[in-house]
C-alpha cells in the first residue's frame, strides 16, 4: 500500500517535469498545427547553452535559467521567422520536415562539439534532500520545485491564453489564420510569438531535466516522445489537459519502472497507446 | 464546344518513351552485375545491397508522404519486423533463409495491418509521431525476447550453412529484384485509380472523400503495402549483413535516410528517390572520414531544400525544363486549326486537377 502511494507521487511528481515538456509542443500545435520533431533536441540544446554560465561563470542552475529563457525564447521567434515561416502553407508535410531536418542537424551538431559524455547540473544537498511526510513516504525536495513551478507556468501560460492581447493574437491565429489578418493580426508573426513561447518553455524542462538526471545529444528524441504523449494523453487545445496528460503518463512510468528497469518507458508507450484505443481525442479534450 | 479547337490528352512524351526503355536496359544491367566484371565483387555488390536497400526504403516512404500525405517517422518499426521475421523463420522454425525474405515482407504487412487501425486514429503530424512511439514499442517488445537475443541481438548463424558464393549472388539479385519489381509496381500503381485516389487524398482528404475516394481503405493499403516493403528491406538487409539487434533493426536512421532522400531528391515524384540516392550516397562517400558531419550537412541540405525548393532537385528540374521521365502526368496539347503548325507550349494537368 505504502509502495503504491510512493510510486503515485514521484509519479505525480515526474509528470509535473513531463508537463514543462509538453505545454510548449502543446502550443505549437494549437497554433500552427504542426508537430515541432526537433522539440526534444531544442529542450538538449537550452541544457547545453545554461552549462556555459554554469561552468564558467559559477552560476546557480536555477538562476540560469533566467537568461537561457529569454535566448531560446529569442531563438524560437527566429527559427520560425527566418525558417518554418517560409515552409508554412495549406500542407503540413513541409514545415514538419524542416523540423525534422533541424533535430537532425542539432542532434549531429551537439555530438560534435560536446561529444556525447553525459552532463548535469549539480544543486548540491538540494539535490538530495527530501520532505518526510510519514516514517516511510518522503517527497524529494528538488521534484516539489519542479512540480510547484510547472503549476504555476501552466497557470501563467494560460492567464496569458486568456488576458492579454497577444493570448487573443494566438487563439484567433489558431482559429484561422486569414480571418485574423483582415482583423490586424500578422500570422507570421504570430506564428514566431508561438514558436518563441514553446521554447522558453521548453527551456525550462530541459534545464530541470538536467539537474534530474544527465543528459547527452542523444536525450532529444525520448523528451520529444514523452511531451507528445502527455499532449495526446491530455487532448487538444487544453493546457490543464496536457498538464494531467503528463501527470497521467508520469505516473504510468513510476508503475512500470516496479517490474524492472526499461520497463517505466514502455508503459508509458503503452497507456499512451490505451487512450488512442479508447478514447482518441484526449481524456480532457476541451471542444471549442 | 468551338470546332476549331481540338485538343491530344496524351501520357508519352519522347523523353519518357526513352526514359522507359533506359529503365528497362538499367534493370537488365542491374541484374547482370554479378556476371560482370570489375563489379561481379563481393564488396561491391555488398554496397549494392545495401544502396538498393535505401532506395526501396526511399520509394516507400515517398508513396506514403509524397503521394498518400502519410508522414511515418516510424518506417523503421517495419524494417525491424522484417529483419526479426528473418531470424524468427529462418533460424527457429528451419524455413530456408531466401524463402523467409517475403514471409519477411508478409509479417511486416501484417503487424502493419494490426496496428493500422490505432495509428490512424491520428492524422497528420500526430500520425507522424504516433507511428515513431510504435516503432519504440516494438523494439522495446523485441529487446525483452531472450529468444532472439534480448537487447544484444543475435547473429544469423544459419545462413553458414549455405556457400559463400551463392549466399552474396543471392541476396544481391533479391534485392535487384526486389528494386525492379517495387520501381515498375509503383509506376503501374500511380498510373492506376488507386495512384489517382492517393494524389486526390494527398492533395486535400475532404475534397478527395466527397469524390468518392474511399480516404479510410486508400490510406490503409498505402500503408500496409509501404510497410510490406520495407520488411523486405529489413530481411534483405540483415540476411546480407548477417546480424541484426533491437536497436540497428529498430534504429530511427532508417527513416532519417528515406526523409532526407525524397525530400532532396524530390517528394512526390517517382523519380524524386532515386536522384535522391544517387546525392545521399555521394555525399557519404565523400563526408565518410568526417564522422557526424555527414549527417549535419544532409540535414542542412535537407532544410535548405525544404524553405528555398520544396520540389526537390527533381522537382526543381522538371519545372525548369518541363521533364517528364516516367509517363504519369497527362499533357492536354492544344492544336487549333490555324496555327496547327506553330509549336505550342504543352500544359500541365496534373493528375488531382484532371478530376475535377
Amino acid at each position: 500500500m505504502i509502495d503504491v502511494a510512493d510510486t503515485i507521487i514521484h509519479g505525480v511528481l515526474l509528470g509535473g517535469l513531463y508537463a514543462l515538456f509538453a505545454i510548449g509542443l502543446s502550443i505549437t500545435y494549437g497554433v500552427m498545427r504542426v508537430v515541432n520533431i526537433a522539440h526534444g533536441d531544442f529542450m538538449v540544446l537550452a541544457a547545453y547553452l545554461a552549462l556555459w554560465p554554469v561552468t564558467h561563470l559559477d552560476m546557480n542552475p536555477f538562476v540560469a535559467i533566467v537568461p537561457i529563457v529569454l535566448l531560446m525564447f529569442c531563438l524560437g521567434y527566429t527559427v520560425q521567422r527566418v525558417v518554418l515561416n517560409r515552409t508554412m502553407g495549406t500542407n503540413f508535410l513541409a514545415p514538419m520536415l524542416a523540423t525534422f531536418g533541424m533535430s537532425i542537424i542539432l542532434r549531429n551538431g551537439l555530438q560534435q562539439t560536446y561529444h556525447s559524455d553525459s552532463r548535469s547540473f549539480q544543486i548540491g544537498a538540494l539535490g538530495t534532500e527530501s520532505l518526510h511526510l510519514t516514517d516511510t513516504i518522503a517527497i524529494g525536495k528538488f521534484p516539489l520545485i519542479v512540480f510547484c513551478v510547472s503549476v504555476i507556468l501552466v497557470f501563467l501560460t494560460s492567464l496569458l491564453f486568456s488576458h492579454t492581447k497577444i493570448g487573443m493574437a494566438l487563439r484567433a491565429t489558431s482559429d484561422d489564420p486569414e480571418t485574423a489578418g483582415l482583423m490586424g493580426i500578422k500570422a507570421k508573426r504570430t506564428y514566431g510569438v508561438a514558436l518563441g513561447l514553446s521554447f522558453a518553455l521548453l527551456a525550462v524542462g530541459g534545464i530541470f531535466a538536467g539537474i534530474r538526471t544527465t543528459f547527452t545529444p542523444e536525450s532529444g528524441p525520448a523528451s520529444l516522445l514523452y511531451a507528445f504523449e502527455a499532449v495526446v494523453i491530455g487532448g487538444m487545445g487544453s493546457l490543464w489537459g496536457t498538464f494531467a496528460g503528463a501527470v497521467i503518463l508520469g505516473v504510468a512510468q513510476g508503475a512500470g519502472a516496479q517490474f524492472g528497469a526499461g520497463f517505466g518507458v514502455l508503459a508509458g508507450h503503452l497507456v499512451f497507446l490505451a487512450v488512442l484505443a479508447f478514447k482518441p481525442t484526449g481524456l480532457f479534450e476541451r471542444t471549442p | 464546344m468551338r470546332d476549331s479547337l481540338s485538343y491530344v490528352v496524351s501520357r508519352n512524351t519522347a523523353l519518357s518513351n526513352a526514359a522507359v526503355w533506359a529503365g528497362v536496359v538499367a534493370a537488365i544491367i542491374v541484374v547482370a552485375v554479378p556476371w560482370l566484371p570489375y563489379v561481379g565483387t563481393f564488396g561491391f555488390m555488398r554496397w549494392a545491397v545495401e544502396v538498393m536497400c535505401y532506395l526501396v526504403l526511399a520509394q516507400m516512404w515517398n508513396l506514403m508522404a509524397g503521394y498518400g500525405g502519410l508522414m511515418s517517422v516510424g518506417m523503421q518499426a517495419f524494417v525491424g519486423v522484417g529483419g526479426y521475421s528473418v531470424i524468427i523463420f529462418a533460424q527457429h522454425l528451419g524455413v530456408h533463409p531466401f524463402l523467409a525474405i517475403p514471409i519477411a515482407g508478409a509479417m511486416a504487412a501484417l503487424a502493419a495491418a494490426i496496428t493500422a487501425p490505432l495509428v490512424f486514429r491520428m492524422r497528420g503530424g500526430y500520425f507522424a509521431i504516433g507511428t515513431w512511439v510504435l516503432a519504440e514499442v516494438f523494439r522495446i517488445a523485441f529487446s525483452n525476447v531472450s529468444l532472439l537475443g534480448g537487447g544484444s541481438g543475435q547473429s544469423l548463424t544459419v545462413m553458414s550453412r549455405i556457400d559463400r558464393n551463392t549466399r552474396e549472388v543471392a541476396i544481391y539479385l533479391i534485392a535487384a529484384t526486389t528494386l525492379i519489381v517495387a520501381s515498375a509496381v509503383i509506376n503501374l500503381l500511380l498510373r492506376s485509380r488507386f495512384g489517382l485516389g492517393l494524389t486526390a487524398l494527398r492533395d486535400s482528404e475532404a475534397a478527395a472523400e466527397s469524390q468518392g475516394v474511399d480516404v479510410r481503405m486508400l490510406k490503409f493499403q498505402v500503408y500496409t503495402l509501404a510497410s510490406f516493403g520495407a520488411g523486405l528491406v529489413g530481411a534483405i538487409y540483415y540476411t546480407s549483413i548477417l546480424r541484426l539487434s533491437p536497436s540497428a533493426a529498430f534504429d530511427p536512421n532508417w527513416v532519417v535516410a528515406s526523409i532526407f532522400i525524397v525530400v532532396i531528391g524530390g517528394i512526390g515524384t517517382v523519380e524524386g528517390p532515386i536522384v535522391g540516392t544517387v546525392i545521399f550516397f555521394s555525399l557519404r562517400w565523400a563526408l565518410a572520414d568526417y564522422g557526424t558531419w555527414y549527417w549535419l550537412v544532409m540535414g542542412t541540405v535537407a532544410v535548405i531544400t525544404i524553405m528555398f525548393a520544396p520540389a526537390g532537385v527533381w522537382g526543381f528540374a522538371r519545372a525548369r525544363w518541363d521533364l517528364q521521365l516516367l509517363p504519369l502526368q497527362r499533357r492536354l496539347t492544344l492544336k487549333s486549326a490555324a496555327d496547327a503548325s506553330a509549336p505550342k507550349p504543352s500544359q500541365f494537368v496534373s493528375p488531382s486537377n484532371l478530376e475535377s
